[in-house]
């Protein structure tokens, strides 16, 4: 043997990546292309144009206050739940994390259903003359929708903050003569807030790439702006993507700026931390933590139940839901089979050959996943209508709305999230595992199958099951690239609650929440 | 008189979830003195560090401080007024601030503060490294940064949680001498835990060994180690060979002879021979063993000998004679010997 075979699995990893790369690139590059033959001084225009403005300003404060208010739950329900004596902690804990399964615009159906027109308030105060209620479209609908169902992210994110900060480091400040608010603010606070950062930006990331909820509420940020205008003019729905890809950007930068200002901890005692005695404030943080879950999720399940009763009543069947059901499942398991199935070569590269190209390769992955759907739907659109009809007619498909090109735009969108717990997995397999495995004779495919992979399977099976997840809510991919008359429970939700059709809305929901709310106990179960 | 204690615990017991961590813990501190609690992991050293921080809260018992009290059962001093200093495990340093910042965290702030902090860092040898955060640190810097912010407040009492474990042994015996130096300049009281009989013997003044959550014996680590109270303490201090006698007063008849006792005792005994009181000669010169094994340290040298009847001794000489596996050699033992009633752990 004239060379390591080191090397050689090196570059036939390299040949599977690189071509899969530039195929996860391709549709951003595209979008670039195309929004590039709107002329300077026209772009310039359409951009400072005051609709234009509005949209970007709509935006923002969408999103400074869905983050805002995810914060000023999530960080108090964590610190109930990690650090004090509350009563039922372990119940509120689930409780509280569980409306992450409920998509926004699941949310914000049951927002309309209960406070929108022909909703259910309505119905009851119709025989009392009310025929109009304040209206629920706008920002505080898309607000409300978006903050009540993604608020998790920060209650989860700061908890694990919480449970990580060395409990040492709050008693050294107690033994250098701190009173215990002193040490909240001058340290626990420190440590905790990348944490809290984090779950924000998720939020942030969460509200700016969000289509169903401000659609189904009216409020015309980024998303429904481009959604809006695709039949109007594309090069234009192009350029606000771009804005909105810039907008995405700007959030990713200022949250790695503080970032790196953080410092990594030198040290940590295994004790759990001492838990806070609530006494009489027992109660009040009892009620907090009962709204929180009464509004995100007793309400929203009860407005869903009351429509379905409804509908059933006025002859809705509940066939209706088994088509849809069973697309949704069908390109869900497809996409996440493919995107577990593509993982494996990328996490590889990354982590058994690091370096500079492995390293480009990893971040190309995560460029689809940090893209908008609405945008990643957008540019396979463009793609799809000029260089994919021709392929299209040749094999018959129903032009660019392909089933095929749906699961490609799934993966681009989501094989970050089957990567990174089989990363995870993968990193924690000691490469002197399959070494010894190499030494004891065997090849390098029969190690791979026989001790790597079994190690590293509840990784690759939570990875394959977060994708399984997204795919099942995805909503503007799927509206605007599934083959004509390919509703899934996702899009039936959509048109149904869009057009006040409430009671056809419900059963399709309750079926998705539950199905969500499945996949993600799989997720989670690893970890316990 | 009881003004002279820096530290006095007095039947402190404490449980977790029904295991008894602490029980019946007593034990007084002097004034500036350096003390050692030393015991295996789980014996309960650290509930016993922590209770006197008042970081837990004893179930019965008492703590004092200087004379006051801190602790009476449930009723405690909570841990920021009890001017007590802690060294913890993992140094605990706050990773988001300064060296300089962390030294000066338990100062007041003005004029003042700025100075100590110089002060400090000048007693631990730390001038100019104010600047960086404790990440960039080595472990011995970090320690000594540990070191100097739990000293800055000028505490009553120092507190050492097993400060040397998470250094590389050849670190080690430097950070030691230089923790040792540090103190005797602070002239603070302090109270070290530890599982390294080493470590407790060549810092501490005095040595209080714990087993089971009990402080079985205290005395200076001479006495410690010349005396030992249990069969248990004698060979946890250090290297020990036991064999079974008959004790005949000052004497004991054992496989090696008729030993001298350290105190009189009678009947069966366990006595107890440190390594380094035998010394191997060549044959002829006392109780006669062949060499079974060797293991050569630079220093010193470990080795074992298989007596006549059977029974194999372990011996540590010096490093000059070439000693082989197989050779026929005789064994003398220098010094009296401490001997147990037989059977008793």
């Amino acid at each position: 043997m004239t060379r390591s075979s080191l090397f050689e699995t090196r570059r036939v990893l390299l040949l599977v990546c690189l071509p899969l790369t530039g195929l996860l690139l391709l549709p951003t590059a595209y979008l670039m292309a195309r929004a590039g033959e709107v002329g300077l001084t026209e772009a310039a225009d359409y951009l400072t144009r005051s609709g234009t403005l509005r949209i970007m300003g709509r935006s923002a404060l969408l999103v400074a206050a869905t983050a805002g208010a995810s914060v000023l739950i999530g960080v108090p329900a964590a610190w109930l739940t990690v650090r004090t004596d509350l009563r039922g902690r372990r119940w509120w804990t689930i409780l509280l994390a569980v409306p992450l399964v409920i998509p926004s615009y699941v949310g914000a159906f049951a927002l309309v259903g209960a406070l929108g027109p022909r909703g259910m308030l309505q119905g009851a105060l119709e025989p009392l003359g009310v025929e109009r209620l304040p209206s629920i479209y706008g920002f505080w609908g898309a607000w409300l929708a978006i903050t009540l169902f993604s608020y998790p992210y920060v209650f989860l994110s700061a908890r694990a903050g919480l449970m990580q900060i060395d409990p040492a480091l709050e008693e050294a400040s107690a033994t250098l003569g701190r009173s215990g608010l002193a040490t909240f603010r001058h340290v626990t606070l420190p440590q905790l807030a990348p944490s809290i950062l984090a779950g924000a930006l998720l939020v942030a990331l969460y509200t700016l790439s969000d289509f169903g909820a401000v659609s189904i509420m009216q409020y015309n940020v980024f998303t429904r702006a481009i959604y809006l205008r695709l039949s109007l003019n594309l090069d234009l729905a192009a350029l606000l993507s771009l804005v909105l890809v810039a907008f995405t950007v700007a959030l990713l930068a200022v949250s790695a700026r503080a970032e790196r200002r953080t410092y990594p901890a030198t040290g940590r005692t295994h004790r759990a931390p001492r838990r806070v005695a609530l006494g009489r404030w027992q109660w009040a943080a009892v009620a907090f933590c009962a709204a929180v879950v009464a509004l995100a999720l007793v309400a929203p399940l009860g407005v869903m139940a009351y429509w379905l009763v409804n509908g059933v009543q006025h002859g809705e069947t509940l066939r209706d839901v088994f088509a849809p059901l069973q697309r949704s499942l069908r390109a869900a398991a497809v996409a996440a089979g493919v995107s577990g199935l593509l993982a494996l070569p990328f996490v590889f590269l990354q982590v058994r050959y690091p370096g500079g190209l492995s390293r480009l390769i990893a971040r190309a992955a995560y460029v689809g996943y940090a893209l908008p759907g609405v945008v990643v739907a957008l540019s396979l659109v463009f793609l799809g209508a000029r260089s994919l009809n021709v392929l299209n007619d040749l094999l018959g498909l129903d032009g660019y709305r392909s089933f095929a090109l749906l699961i490609a735009a799934y993966v681009v969108r989501f094989l970050a999230q089957a990567i990174g717990p089989a990363r995870t997995a993968l990193l924690q397999v000691n490469p002197h595992l399959e070494e010894s495995g190499l030494l004891l004779g065997r090849g390098r495919a029969r190690v791979f199958a026989t001790v790597t992979l079994p190690l590293m399977r509840s990784g690759v099976a939570a990875g394959v099951a977060l994708v399984f997840l997204t795919v099942m809510k995805e909503l503007p991919v799927t509206l605007l690239l599934a083959p004509s008359g390919y509703d899934t429970l996702a899009t039936r939700i959509w048109s149904a609650s869009s057009e006040a059709f409430y009671a056809r809305a419900a059963a399709p929901a309750l079926v998705l929440v539950a199905l969500s709310a499945l996949s993600l106990m799989y997720v989670l179960e690893p970890d316990d | 008189m009881t003004e002279s204690f820096a530290v006095e615990c007095c039947g402190l017991r404490k449980s977790f979830g029904g295991v008894r961590a602490v029980n019946a813990v007593s034990f007084a501190l002097a004034r500036g003195q350096f003390m050692a609690l030393l015991g295996p992991s789980g014996c309960g050293k650290t509930t016993v560090l922590r209770l006197i921080a008042g970081l837990e809260r004893p179930d019965a018992g008492q703590v004092r401080i200087n004379g006051g009290v801190v602790s009476d059962g449930a009723a405690i001093v909570p841990p920021h007024r009890r001017r007590v200093g802690m060294v913890f495990q993992s140094y605990a340093l706050f990773p988001h601030m300064t060296v300089a910042q962390n030294v000066g965290y338990g100062l007041p702030g003005g004029d003042g503060r700025a100075r100590r902090v110089a002060e400090m860092l000048e007693l631990v040898d730390l001038c100019g490294l104010d600047e960086r955060h404790p990440a960039e640190l080595s472990g011995g810097q970090q320690q000594r940064v540990a070191l100097a912010r739990a000293l800055a407040p000028q505490p009553d009492i120092l507190l050492l949680d097993e400060p040397f474990s998470n250094l590389d042994v050849a670190l080690r015996a430097q950070v030691r001498e230089d923790v040792q130096r540090i103190l005797k300049q602070a002239g603070v009281s302090a109270i070290l835990v530890t599982h390294d009989q080493d470590e407790a013997m060549s810092l501490a003044d005095c040595l209080g060994v714990m087993f089971d959550g009990a402080v079985v014996q205290t005395g200076t680590p001479r006495a410690l180690y010349d005396d030992p109270a249990t069969r248990r303490v004698a060979e946890f201090l250090g290297e020990a060979n036991v064999l079974p006698g008959e004790a005949r007063g000052d004497l004991a008849a054992t496989a090696l002879g008729d030993l001298p006792l350290r105190r009189p005792a009678r009947g069966a005994v366990d006595v107890l021979i440190r390594a380094e009181q035998i010394a191997l000669a060549g044959p002829g010169q006392g109780v006669p063993a062949a060499v079974t094994r060797v293991m050569y340290y630079g220093t010193h040298q470990h080795v074992w000998a298989a007596l006549d009847g059977g029974a194999i001794v372990k011996a540590r000489c010096a490093p000059d004679a070439p000693w082989r596996a197989g050779e026929r050699v005789a064994l003398r033992i220098s010094g009296p010997v401490a001997a147990f009633p037989a059977g008793e752990s």
